[in-house]
């Protein structure tokens, strides 16, 4: 009883900072808003006895992604008056996809009630560290191996793309933003003018 | 009347537990503030506070009624649900914590039967640690990592650019010493092979060292300094350096806001003191205490939580010994050392820790 109302509480909080993650026009509200949803999804985590899963959503995404984005956000000084030019084509792509989720809820419940009840054992080691551990390294070493390599080439990716600016485009770029910050000085607004 | 009081018997076990704690550990982050003072006031020769009360025991107090009574000022161009939230965020991250901390072994010889209802029914031992969960050090870790925000959105709310100089070094130095931390941390936590604070304390007794400072000394020094990296004290506060940014990230904070962040400091203190005295030093445990009364009873309960205590304190005294006595990093200097020196080394100790113990183990 008390799981239950704690997992619908975890989840509508969840689900409001989704919404209010997508609608806030600020990109710092919406990233404060993500971080209600990784940390209500870590709370509903919990509620599910996976504990680990639910202290490394807290871990990585909340403290760690997420510190990057916020540190970006507050480096480029987006502000409300200066709109972001949204995609207008992708509008179509989100409804696609939204539906296609739908679906994909309803076909859960749908097989879920059809299948019969037979009484899930319960497990006390499932979702523990140890168990865990011992599933990555021994059942699924392949599949993490693979995605080690995988953020092997991301980082790599990022590093190339960091150098790619030659010395004169280099220049180019630090002067437009120059002048920028230096226009923001004159009308006294010190979060872009720094 | 009895399956009622049953049922809430847990709940109020657990209120009483959190309160005592959240008291005991205000209290003595209130009077870590007063030693800091005294000690700092040692050091340089001076007396320090003395006036409020016997040796100026009751300063924390009427430090307290001044930072409430100040005038709340909030800067007219912030903005305004920002800067409420970044001082809640990051003393909320601080004391969350506290929940996991091992401050005691169990209780386990008292007869519970005393209490009415038979509420002592089945009550085998009464835990010193209000929730011991598996995944203690990564809750720990991953708790504080979110305290970040209350520092870095406290200097982009406020609009000043002191402000936001220091909430931008805040965020940076955090995630260039949480690596480090993350990566001393898995040493013992590997030894121990468990993540839990508790049974960390017990795989130390069972290990032939006693306590992990001597095989895992390298993560301990480096644990150490990403600590003090992590609490923004001296010498890594450069997100409150004085001399450039005037207070850094929490310029335009007043009386209680102000009293937040200056609480949630402190407490950060406590927290990795904690950390560290449970990966590194033991925790509560007394080596040869065992033979001397009942495992397990009130007395060696007692006696290994004041131990416990007494190791955080030592702790807290080195942070005020380290303020006293060293001058403050540049930049670039906290950076190169935080990703060129202690990553490195960090991740070389885990290496070797991940050799020992694999061949330790087969």
């Amino acid at each position: 009883m008390v799981t239950s109302a704690l997992f619908f509480l975890f989840a509508g909080l969840a689900i409001a900072c989704a919404i209010s993650m997508v609608y806030h026009k600020n990109p710092l509200y919406s990233a404060i808003s993500l971080i209600g949803v990784f940390i209500a999804l870590s709370c509903v985590y919990v509620t599910l006895a996976a504990p680990f899963i639910a202290a490394v959503q807290v871990l990585i995404y909340a403290g760690a992604i997420m510190v990057l984005v916020i540190f970006v956000i507050l480096l480029l000084n987006l502000d409300d008056d200066r709109p972001l030019n949204r995609l207008k084509y992708l509008y179509g792509v989100g409804v696609g996809l939204g539906l296609i989720l739908l679906v994909q809820t309803l076909f859960i419940f749908y097989a879920v009630a059809r299948t019969p009840n037979h009484g899930v054992e319960m497990n006390e080691s499932v979702g523990k560290t140890l168990s865990i551990g011992t599933a990555m390294y021994s059942e699924y070493l392949l599949p993490v191996e693979i995605v080690g390599v995988l953020l092997l080439m991301a980082i790599i990716g990022a590093v190339m793309m960091v150098r790619r600016l030659n010395q004169p485009e280099l220049e180019k770029v630090v002067a437009e933003e120059l002048t920028r910050r230096n226009e923001a000085q004159e009308i006294g607004d010190y979060r872009i003018s720094l | 009347m009895e399956s009622a009081a049953k049922t809430a018997f847990p709940f109020i076990v657990w209120f009483v537990a959190v309160l005592i704690a959240f008291q005991g550990v205000l209290m003595i982050v209130a009077y870590t503030v007063l030693a800091e003072r005294k000690v700092l006031g040692w050091i340089q020769g001076r007396i320090g506070p003395n006036r409020v009360g016997p040796w100026g025991l009751l300063q924390p107090f009427a430090d307290l009624l001044k930072f409430i009574f100040k005038e709340d000022l909030v800067p007219d161009k912030s903005t305004k649900f920002v800067y409420y939230l970044a001082p809640i965020v990051a003393l909320t991250c601080a004391l969350m914590p506290m929940v996991v901390y091992p401050f005691g072994p169990a209780i386990t010889t008292v007869d519970w039967s005393f209490l009415p209802w038979h509420l002592g029914d089945g009550i085998r031992a009464l835990p010193l640690t209000i929730s011991q969960i598996d995944v203690g050090v990564l809750f720990v870790l991953g708790i504080t990592s979110v305290g970040v925000y209350g520092i870095a959105l406290a200097g982009w709310s406020s609009n000043s650019k002191y402000s936001l100089m220091g909430g931008l070094r805040s965020s940076a130095q955090m995630i260039s010493y949480e690596l480090a931390m993350g990566a001393a941390v898995l040493g013992p936590v590997m030894l121990a092979g468990t993540l839990d604070l508790n049974g960390i304390i017990y795989a130390q007794q069972q290990s032939i060292f006693r306590w992990y400072i001597l095989p895992q000394f390298i993560a301990f020094i480096v644990f150490l300094i990403a600590a003090f990296a992590e609490t923004n004290r001296v010498p890594f506060d450069l997100p409150e350096a004085e001399t450039e940014l005037v207070a850094g990230f929490h310029t335009e904070y007043s009386a209680l806001k102000f009293a937040l962040f200056f609480m949630a400091e402190y407490v950060n203190m406590f927290t990795v003191s904690v950390m560290c005295t449970v990966l590194f030093l033991g925790g509560w445990y007394v080596p040869g205490l065992s033979h001397l009364v009942e495992v397990g009873s009130i007395p060696y309960a007692l006696v290994s939580h004041i131990v416990f205590i007494g190791k955080i304190c030592a702790f807290l005294f080195f942070y005020i010994w380290v303020r006293g006595t060293l001058p403050r990093f540049r930049f670039d200097q906290l950076m190169n050392f935080g990703w060129k020196f202690l990553l490195p080394v960090a991740l070389l100790n885990v290496i070797v820790t991940i050799v020992v113990v694999y061949f330790l183990n087969v």
